[in-house]
């Protein structure tokens, strides 16, 4: 079956599939840390600091504040340490991809199949965290609180989808492994600490009124601002933009992923 | 004649290296097909184009009646060709098993279909004890051998070999050399490079010797020895080399014996078609010296061609 981009499912498939059977091996180890960050941070910074934060954001305690936030957080990490450092070792190191590329399966293929992994990755991380939040609602906090939570793991998919995205041709473009560490402290650590998942953006008095705007322009505001329309509401218009701007520009890194790709492997 | 590959003027630049120069090949169906040649040769390059990794760069390439220029029919060439990459890139995180198992998927089998292909690869390599294990504990033997049957998962119409026996020990190489002598009784088409010509002459039924991208010699191994040098070399060893082979006196005769012959510094090398009148010459005129008979070999006719050894 082809889809568009013409892509092959089938090998986009069996890419996955590979991935997958790797894990059934280390799980244990590959999976199971990453999982217990945003439970960290939501205990260490929602309880703790939280005592701290008494009047709470917006009529919430501050732990209810910052939940849905690192719902969208936990989503990111997840697809994003699969489409970084474990794509650059499969490409560069181990000559995984020559290997697929000797097969039907074609560079695109290849690049979809990683994305499918990596987000199956964000949505396993995001969806056990979503777990701990229900938990969490059950135990009496106001955390989950509206029915449209049902489509928190769409927003998840949503948002792992666009940071594989963003990984992927971060991966694509680089040569060396160490520039990670530029992606990793420059680009994901602020997006973490200044998407709206810890504090308000509408302070006036935050970037002389401009944070909200400044964070407009950058991917997990958007993500952070649906988790929480739809697992606390009032939802609005727009967090239908917010959605909008998500696909747009995951639709724009889809037709960059490929042809970065092809430019690296096939020469 | 039936061609799998048939390759008219083909060219790969990159940028200003010319890595392969426009050559002309036809690989016939059921048989091994050999390119010969140093490193740097453009074998590899042939082969990338061959198996499709490398866009063609000039040039025509048919590959089972599908143009290969162009990229367009590349999914349906690799559906119906087997590789056995250079580069050791089997899946070390996954278990042999699961290697070739994940591979078989992606030829379009299913789970089941994948299993017992998977299985039956593994046992055509003589890998069977071995399928549990993860491919770090395996030798470069059995990992090259772990790689003929990777490339056999789609049940190829041609398999397309890159150094099949570099960096194996002796004991491994014949082992591997089983394989493919295996594949052959089946039948099957085979292509191989090597910078071994003792692999090419066991091997392969026709080749081609590369040379800095051109082809520079084609055709079954015995008929190149044939015709570009004589059936044997009569090697003259100087113990003590206290004048140059040329100043010898005894030198005039014995060179009229030859085909051509060749002067090193402690060393004569007369190419002759009747041996053993060149041998129980020399043995007559240069009592100090060790004479040494052996059948020319492909290396020969590199060396004639090219002024070169393999080796350099």
């Amino acid at each position: 079956m082809k889809l568009p981009g013409d892509i092959s499912l089938t090998a986009a498939v069996s890419v996955w599939r590979r991935n997958m059977t790797e894990y059934g091996h280390t799980w244990m180890t590959n999976i199971l840390p990453n999982f217990f960050d945003p439970v960290l941070y939501l205990l260490g910074m929602g309880l703790g600091l939280g005592m701290f934060v008494g009047r709470g954001v917006n009529g919430l305690s501050y732990i209810e504040f910052i939940a849905p936030g690192l719902m969208a957080a936990s989503a990111m990490q997840g697809a994003s340490f699969e489409s970084t450092y474990n794509v650059f070792v499969k490409m560069n190191f181990a000559k995984l991809y020559d290997a697929y590329l000797a097969t039907p399966a074609q560079i695109q293929d290849v690049a979809f199949g990683e994305q499918l992994w990596a987000i199956s990755r964000g949505l396993i991380y995001g969806c056990a965290f979503f777990a701990v939040l229900l938990a969490f609602t059950a135990a009496g906090y106001r955390i989950i609180t509206s029915p449209w939570a049902v489509l928190l793991p769409f927003a998840m998919l949503l948002t792992a989808n666009m940071f594989a995205l963003i990984g992927l041709t971060f991966t694509a473009s680089i040569r060396n492994i160490n520039y990670y560490g530029f992606y990793y402290t420059l680009w994901l650590t602020p997006l973490f600490l200044f998407s709206g998942i810890f504090f308000p953006l509408d302070n006036p008095q935050m970037a002389g009124g401009h944070a909200e705007t400044i964070a407009w322009f950058t991917p997990l505001y958007h993500c952070v601002r649906l988790m929480r329309g739809l697992a606390q509401g009032p939802l609005d218009w727009t967090h239908g933009v917010s959605a909008l701007w998500i696909i747009a520009v995951s639709a724009l890194l889809a037709m960059v992923v490929p042809r970065r790709m092809r430019k690296r492997m096939v020469y | 004649m039936d061609a799998v590959v048939k390759a008219e003027g083909l060219r790969k630049n990159y940028g200003e290296f010319v890595a392969v120069d426009g050559i002309d090949f036809e690989i016939p169906r059921g048989q091994c097909f050999g390119f010969l040649g140093p490193n740097g040769a453009g074998k590899t390059t042939t082969m990338r184009m061959i198996y499709r990794a490398s866009p063609v760069g000039g040039g025509s390439l048919k590959i089972l009646g599908h143009e290969a220029a162009g990229g367009r029919n590349d999914r349906a060439i690799k559906q119906r060709i087997g590789v056995v990459p250079q580069e050791d890139n089997l899946d070390e995180e996954l278990k042999l098993r699961e290697n070739l198992e994940v591979f078989a998927r992606f030829y379009g089998l299913g789970r089941k279909e994948a299993k017992a292909r998977a299985a039956e690869m593994i046992a055509f390599a003589n890998l069977g004890d071995k399928s549990e294990s993860r491919i770090r504990e395996l030798s470069g033997g059995m990992r090259r051998r772990a790689l003929i049957a990777r490339g056999l998962l789609g049940n190829p119409e041609l398999l397309v070999l890159d150094e099949p026996t570099t960096g194996l020990d002796p004991q491994a190489r014949l082992n591997l050399w089983d394989r493919l002598r295996d594949l052959k009784r089946r039948e099957a088409t085979l292509v191989l490079t090597t910078h071994y010509m003792d692999e090419a002459e066991q091997l392969c039924d026709r080749l081609v010797i590369m040379d800095k991208g051109k082809i520079v010699a084609e055709g079954r191994p015995r008929d190149l020895i044939r015709q570009h040098v004589s059936s044997h070399v009569v090697e003259i060893a100087f113990a003590n080399a206290a004048r140059s082979v040329s100043e010898r006196p005894e030198m005039a005769e014995l060179t009229t014996l030859a085909k051509r012959h060749e002067q090193h510094q402690d060393r004569l090398l007369l190419y002759v078609d009747n041996g053993e009148e060149a041998v129980a010459k020399a043995a007559h005129l240069l009592p100090d010296a060790e004479t040494l008979i052996r059948r020319s070999t492909l290396e020969d006719v590199f060396l004639k061609i090219t002024g070169r050894g393999l080796a350099e």
